[in-house]
């Protein structure tokens, strides 16, 4: 039975692109699919539809069930939905997995029909501008000039960022969650921790392991272990785990094995990532974030970056989170004011760190209806 | 809406840029907004106060200008309003100068301690005032700085500020208008370089 509030029983959708996408990186893409889900209606003048972007290893289903059988909703299901912040009875919300995904869209998984093979670790370098390219191709497809606005948490917040950048005139609302305007160095590093957690599991083979039939399932598990604890607080960490032991003892005189529920806890996570996510798609995935840099194009100047834009700006933070710190935020608020860009900015306070974006913390669901209602009143 | 922030309204000019120092709800922003057709952005700390200000569509930034607001370019704005705030801060004198470097004009309101109910109350009971218009405890206050109407001015002259307008507000008017130290409740000051 599903709750009230759920848009209920969706099925993913595929558009075919045959229009070529040049790349960033110099190479080009000569023909790519996006696999995407629409929640709600898109209006007569097409005035509400809204697009959210997805970080690290999300993916098109955002919200709702893929059959009565599904356990788990879609990754945002706390925010979309009828009656929800994001509300499907207003807005036509549009959710896709990003190029170089492993969730249906062109990626590292598909076939180059160039080559007849697996594209595997051959497949092009993508940066946040192809995303937004290719998200505006998608626009094109669905008959959408304009997004009411469009929205992301942590990467996906870059992609929020690099549309208002990229493409002004076609989003009125920005909404940057939990997100920065490039990766700090700490940053970086421990998504090369988790790049070289993978890179040096055995079953890699440079990238080639489908064909060897074969997944670096250690190495993917390992770096979303690492990517996990940088995804908590301290003290979220503390509060669901403690020392608590979910085996053994370490009282004197007792050469137990000993096992931590935390332990327990992230092996599981690992396991369940390694057997549902691709490794290249996760080094591919990393570098775009490592490689994204709002003012790269201006002079390493964020205000001359969001000069043009014309969207109005909402940025939200959580005061745990440690990976996209609330300074991190701050920076882009404060740009987007020395750029005269009508901005809003909340600091919510949560003991969820980074994870906290996902989650439906009063406050933060408060926020985004205050501000999704702004939008639907100043656009609908 | 309060009667300062009434007067204030008459003192902002259509179309202005107007950043509000601890700006509530909204409130204000949203009225100059509909009637001067304002820019305006709103500075607050209080989370239930910034929800209902993105709901009445005012922006606003959750930052406390106690602790700077260097992150606002020099003049960048055509008004800088603080109403009811000066009196809670750590560091009321800087937030001026910053009010100042930020904005071409400040407008500041604030109540007024000399206000002959105050003197009344501490000079017949010698005890800190609370009343209707304060009604905190000494111990138990945001108001850690209360000033007086000639306090302020005395402020605005060592800093060599330029009082452009002033406005009281008391129960009968004339006598707040010419006796404000004494009758005042509420002053208000339009302040520039």
């Amino acid at each position: 039975m599903l709750e009230h509030n759920s848009v209920g029983i969706v099925s993913p959708q595929t558009a075919h692109f045959n229009a070529p996408l040049p790349l960033a990186c110099g190479k080009v893409l000569n023909e790519y699919a996006l696999v995407y889900e629409t929640y709600g209606t898109l209006n007569a003048n097409k005035s509400n539809a809204i697009l959210i972007c997805h970080a690290l290893s999300g993916h098109h289903h955002a919200a709702g069930y893929h059959s009565e059988q599904d356990d788990k909703p879609g990754w945002w299901d706390s925010c979309i939905g009828p009656g929800k912040p994001i509300d499907t009875n207003v807005y036509y919300v549009v959710s896709l997995n990003n190029l170089g995904g492993c969730h249906g869209s062109t990626g590292p998984t598909s076939v180059n029909p160039e080559t007849g093979k697996l594209w595997g670790p051959d497949f092009p370098q993508i940066r946040v501008s192809d995303w937004v390219n290719s998200q505006a191709a998608l626009a094109d497809h669905l008959g959408i000039d304009t997004w009411a606005a469009v929205i992301g948490g942590s990467l996906g917040g870059m992609q929020a960022m690099q549309w208002s950048v990229q493409f002004p005139e076609r989003l009125k609302y920005c909404l940057v969650i939990a997100s920065a305007m490039d990766l700090s160095a700490q940053n970086i590093a421990f998504n090369e921790i988790a790049r070289q957690a993978i890179q040096s599991d055995p079953s890699f083979c440079e990238g080639h392991y489908r064909e060897q039939d074969t997944n670096p399932s250690q190495g993917l598990a390992l770096a979303r272990m690492v990517g996990h604890v940088t995804y908590l607080s301290d003290d979220a960490m503390a509060n669901k785990f403690g020392r608590d032991l979910r085996s053994g003892s370490i009282e004197q005189n007792l050469d137990d094995e000993v096992e931590f529920q935390v332990e327990s806890y992230l092996r599981y996570q690992g396991s369940q990532f390694s057997t549902a996510f691709d490794a290249n798609t996760y080094i591919l995935m990393t570098r775009a974030l490592d490689y994204f840099d709002i003012a790269a194009d201006f002079d390493g100047d964020p205000v001359r970056a969001f000069a043009a834009t014309q969207a109005q700006f909402l940025v939200v933070s959580f005061s745990t989170d440690w990976r996209f710190s609330p300074r991190r935020s701050r920076e882009i608020t404060n740009a987007l004011i020395a750029a005269n860009r009508a901005v809003s900015y909340a600091e919510i306070e949560a003991a969820e760190g980074h994870d906290a974006f996902l989650m439906p913390i009063p406050r933060y669901l408060d926020v985004l209806r205050a501000y999704l209602g702004r939008i639907a009143e100043d656009l609908l | 809406m309060r009667l300062d922030l009434t007067q204030i309204k008459q003192w902002i000019h259509q179309g202005a840029k107007v950043l509000d120092l601890g700006c509530g709800d909204g409130e204000f922003l949203a009225n100059l907004r509909d009637s001067h057709e304002v820019q305006g952005l709103g500075l607050e700390i209080d989370a239930d106060n910034i929800t209902q200000a993105l709901a009445k569509g005012i922006d606003v930034v959750e930052q406390n200008m106690d602790k700077g607001l260097d992150n606002f370019p020099d003049q960048s704005f055509d008004v800088v309003v603080m109403a009811h705030a000066l009196q809670v801060l750590h560091y009321p004198d800087k937030v001026l100068d910053e009010m100042l470097r930020i904005g071409r004009e400040g407008i500041v309101t604030f109540p007024n301690f000399a206000h002959w109910r105050c003197r009344v109350h501490l000079s017949t009971r010698g005890r800190m005032p609370v009343s209707k218009f304060m009604p905190h405890s000494w111990y138990d206050t945001p108001n850690i700085h209360f000033c007086t109407v000639k306090d302020f001015e005395a402020l605005c002259r060592q800093k060599g500020f330029r009082i452009k307008r002033r406005e009281m507000v008391g129960e009968t008017s004339w006598l707040a208008r010419t006796w404000p130290n004494l009758f005042a409740t509420t002053a208000i000051f339009k302040i520039t370089r």
